[in-house]
């Protein structure tokens, strides 16, 4: 009895509708300090001096941190080294961490903040991609203001051109989006004996946390331990940044030798935490009459912010997928990341996509409109396929389900009678349905080759319940039920005799973050790896117990049986009370490492992912052409993932990621002063979606397997939002007329490209 | 700091008295005087809904109430919703439905339903959307916290 492919009940749901789970601002430990954060005021300066003296004076102050109190490396170890802990000689955007102050109280720590004193010399800034281009733009960095670039050069876009009966070139640019995960990122650190130090916190990455304190302290990764707390959301945001925090409540630990906890105001997180990144997009695209693509050419740009943190990788991914989900022979792309004096951009669900899918399915919807072609046929003209190639030639050899991600999806929205509905509404009320397709590489690929293994460590007790610690974690997307559903089948047991410990890296080896759907096809093979050595042990014990060969022994629901004769057999506790009599080892370890992948930097060529989920989502709106207000009706999604181990799961990464591209399509966008400071660092400025923001949607699940992922899955969660916001703008195109090429598609904005066209 | 006052009110069907300092918020007196810590603090200024309870009947943002409004005053937070060992149908229903993801708006989540429907015992999905909509939540696009207070308000 199967449990994979079931909508069981979550694991964690009992604790958080009782407001029993505990995240890091719930914990508490005797002797605790309060951290508070001083953050620059400036934003492109050099520190002329810091003065800490009269905050020192503070009644309950315990100790202030400046970069000077750093025994170890000052830089936060993520990509590329080049973001400190703490601003040393410059602040390179407005809110960059500076000191950190412990106090016995938070009113003392939030006193001390105020009086110290930080003396800058304020330097030029660069605000945008267009003046960090300039020529003579200042130098945010000794290596200039390039962070990275990458291409892609595949056949000859020249001919690809050439052969084209039309070509259409346009600009696109999408905006800054903030996380807005619910719970504020925050850390608490414990010194532990012998030098050692515990961080307790709410992050993506224990084992980036770990090197992260490891390298502020100068202690060996050894007495480092960090222990996941429930995490209220992540989508990203806690990949890269949750590793400064930890470091400077660590560096403040370990100098005062007590705990300190550091849990960030709302606005201090808008400040000081990574953000989607902002992109200007050149897209070139060229096509025969019947909408074969010839040739695509692209130039793109993303605002990195001030430091590079993730951003080489996010470009990476960004360029892989910028042809989109299509066959097309000859591809230029280029792409380069650069740096402003603004809050530095990281990982964001979707990972560097969302802007050019914006861009790629724009151009695929203006070219449908053009050659007098339904944007769905287009789409289904160029798809990819089973023995297609990608943009840097590899080929996709399993498990590509795009074609019926377009076919379901266009059938359930009821496209083809919708288009001519709607393209009847002549009033001031305007409903259009648009479409978009899309891919997404599961798990890191040749971007991260380094990180791409797990470990799972499985226990079964002498009540035969069992034990997991994996190294990815549950931040709400639920990790620990899928995985638990795995252990189950693997071992032929029930699901509620499955615990996923908490997640501490003392406990598995380093399994790489828990980013891009990778959770699910890493941890769960681990899983399967080490359930196996077990049931090869339990093997030996039930072949003894049945006087049948353990080949023809089935493990299922609890029991083992004779595949023959099913009557002929053991419970599975009882299995185990032998297994403990005999003394046999009941615990092991194990291990998954990715399928190859490989990526050639001068060609752009190469394997980059080791296999890629699909989806298709159709957009219904509704514009209003006296106010610009569109309102999405309706989004029908379809995505192609492998297997879905737990469907209601599935659904819920869908309508949540919908709802994220609505904001990401129509809302959410984050503004700065002319000096360069935010100015909307909250949820009253900036508006994320409501419940009466919301659409109707109707998530549509398709089921290519996977061979080499747990069950056929592989893997879910980044894929819902890629998609959103071209279906939402080429729906609006479809009822307006009006062709938006800069997210997000305000009122004003489309009211004022409305009213010219009238 | 403002002197401290001398107050009378009611959490969770228990009574307290204590000396607090009269421009404490509701969340900080919950959270760190209580130690009543399902109630969540997602911004602090009234804008996320997390902090969510109910103040004589009424959901409120915790954080924006203040000590000196708390004499004789009834509150209701997450903890004191179930009854000893039985959980509360609207608590169920947010299982049952798959309603929850992250969970840090949950416990605000639920609260503010449980207003909608001691007020609206059967509120339209529209009513519903309404009655959540100062509950800021990233994860689920809402869709199923809806079904789950629909569901609950069925099965009450």
């Amino acid at each position: 009895m199967s449990v994979v492919g079931k909508s069981v009940e979550r694991k964690d749901a009992l604790d958080k509708v009782l407001g029993l789970a505990q995240y890091v601002d719930d914990m508490h430990f005797d002797n605790m300090l309060i951290a508070k954060g001083v953050y620059s005021k400036e934003t492109y300066g050099k520190i002329i001096s810091i003065d800490i003296s009269k905050a020192e004076r503070v009644k309950g102050v315990v100790k202030i941190v400046t970069s000077k109190d750093i025994p170890g490396e000052n830089l936060v170890p993520i990509v590329r080294k080049d973001m400190p802990f703490l601003a040393e000689d410059v602040v390179r955007y407005y809110g960059e961490p500076v000191a950190y102050v412990a106090a016995e109280t938070i009113e003392a720590a939030e006193e001390a903040v105020k009086l110290v004193h930080i003396q800058y010399k304020p330097l030029e800034t660069v605000l945008s991609i267009e003046e960090s281009i300039k020529e003579k733009a200042p130098k945010i960095h000794p290596h200039g203001n390039i962070h990275k670039s990458y291409k892609i050069r595949k056949g000859d876009v020249a001919r690809g051109f050439s052969e084209a009966d039309i070509i259409i070139e346009n600009e696109y640019r999408t905006p800054h989006q903030e996380h807005s995960y619910l719970e504020t990122n925050g850390m608490l650190a414990v010194p532990a004996y012998e030098g050692g130090i515990t961080v307790y916190g709410s992050m993506q990455c224990p084992f980036y946390v770990q090197e992260g304190v490891a390298n502020i302290l100068n202690i060996p990764l050894n007495k480092v331990r960090i222990v996941q707390t429930v995490t209220g959301g992540g989508f990203g945001g806690k990949e890269d940044i949750p590793s400064l925090y930890a470091g400077n409540a660590a560096l403040l630990a370990y100098l005062t030798g007590r705990p300190v906890k550091l849990v960030l105001t709302r606005e201090e997180d808008f400040f000081t935490s990574s953000k989607r990144h902002p992109s200007l997009i050149k897209y070139k695209t060229g096509a025969r009459k019947d909408g074969t693509l010839t040739a695509i050419e692209v130039t793109y740009y993303l605002d990195g912010g001030a430091y590079s943190t993730l951003s080489p990788i996010v470009m990476w991914r960004g360029l892989i997928h910028a042809t989109g989900p299509y066959r097309c022979e000859n591809v230029r792309v280029d792409s380069h990341v650069v740096a402003t004096n603004r809050v530095h951009c990281g990982a964001f669900r979707g990972f560097g996509q969302p802007q050019v899918i914006f861009a790629h399915e724009s151009q695929m919807d203006i070219l449908a409109d053009k050659l007098q072609i339904d944007p769905a046929e287009i789409r289904r003209i160029n798809a990819v396929n089973v023995g297609d190639e990608t943009s840097t030639g590899q080929k996709l050899e399993t498990s590509v389900g795009l074609l019926e991600t377009i076919e379901k999806s266009v059938d359930k929205s009821e496209w083809q009678q919708k288009r001519s509905i709607y393209e009847q509404d002549k009033g001031d009320k305007r409903r259009g349905i648009g479409v978009s397709s899309c891919f997404y590489g599961v798990s890191l690929g040749a971007g991260g080759r380094k990180y791409e293994r797990s470990g799972a460590y499985v226990e079964i007790n002498r009540d035969s319940s069992v034990n997991v610690a994996v190294g990815t974690t549950e931040m709400g997307q639920g990790m620990r039920t899928v995985l638990s559903q795995i252990t189950a089948d693997a071992l032929g047991v029930k699901y509620e005799d499955i615990y996923i410990v908490p997640v501490d890296s003392t406990r598995v080896p380093d399994s790489g973050p828990t980013v891009a759907s990778r959770a699910t096809v890493m941890s769960g093979n681990a899983i399967r790896d080490a359930c196996r050595q077990l049931k090869e042990r339990l093997g030996k014990v039930a072949e003894e117990m049945l006087k049948i060969p353990r080949e023809v022994l089935v493990w299922d629901n609890d029991e083992v049986y004779f595949k023959q004769n099913p009557s002929v057999k053991l419970t599975f506790k009882s299995v185990i009370e032998e297994a403990y009599k005999r003394d046999v080892h009941l615990a092991t370890q194990g291990w998954f490492v990715a399928p190859y992948t490989t990526f050639d930097e001068e060609t752009g060529q190469g394997w980059c992912y080791f296999t890629y989920v699909y989806s298709t989502n159709v957009a219904e709106v509704e514009v209003d052409m006296t106010t610009g207000i569109v309102t999405v009706l309706k989004v029908t999604a379809a995505h192609d993932l492998g297997k879905a181990i737990n469907p209601a799961l599935v659904e819920g990464q869908i309508q949540g990621g919908v709802v994220q591209g609505i904001g990401y399509a129509l809302i959410e966008n984050l503004l700065y002063d002319k000096s360069g400071k935010m100015i909307n660092p909250n949820f009253s400025t900036y508006i994320i979606p409501t419940s009466v923001d919301t659409a109707v949607i109707d998530p549509i699940i398709v089921e290519h397997i996977y061979p080499d992922g747990p069950y056929g899955a592989k893997g879910f969660g980044e894929l819902p939002i890629i998609g959103v916001a071209p279906a939402i703008v080429n729906a609006v195109f479809h009822a307006t007329g009006v062709r938006m090429k800069e997210l997000p598609v305000t009122p004003e904005r489309l009211f004022s490209v409305i009213g010219e066209k009238k | 700091m403002s002197d401290l006052i001398n107050l009378n009110f009611t959490v969770n069907g228990e009574k307290k008295h204590i000396k607090l300092d009269p421009s404490m918020t509701l969340l900080e007196i919950l959270r760190n005087i209580l130690k009543l810590t399902g109630t969540k603090e997602g911004c602090g200024k009234g804008e996320c809904g997390s902090c969510t309870v109910l103040l004589n009947g009424k959901a409120v943002n915790a954080c924006l109430v203040i000590a000196s409004q708390l004499e004789e005053a009834e509150i209701i937070t997450i903890e004191g919703l179930g009854k000893g060992e039985e959980i509360h149908p609207i608590q169920k229903a947010f299982i049952e439905e798959g309603a929850v993801q992250c969970g840090f708006c949950i416990p605000g989540m639920i609260m503010s339903a449980k207003a909608l429907l001691d007020e609206n015992p059967h509120p339209s999905e529209e009513e519903i959307k309404w009655g959540i909509s100062g509950n800021l939540c990233r994860c689920t696009g809402y869709s199923k916290i809806v079904s789950a207070i629909e569901k609950a308000a069925k099965e009450r």
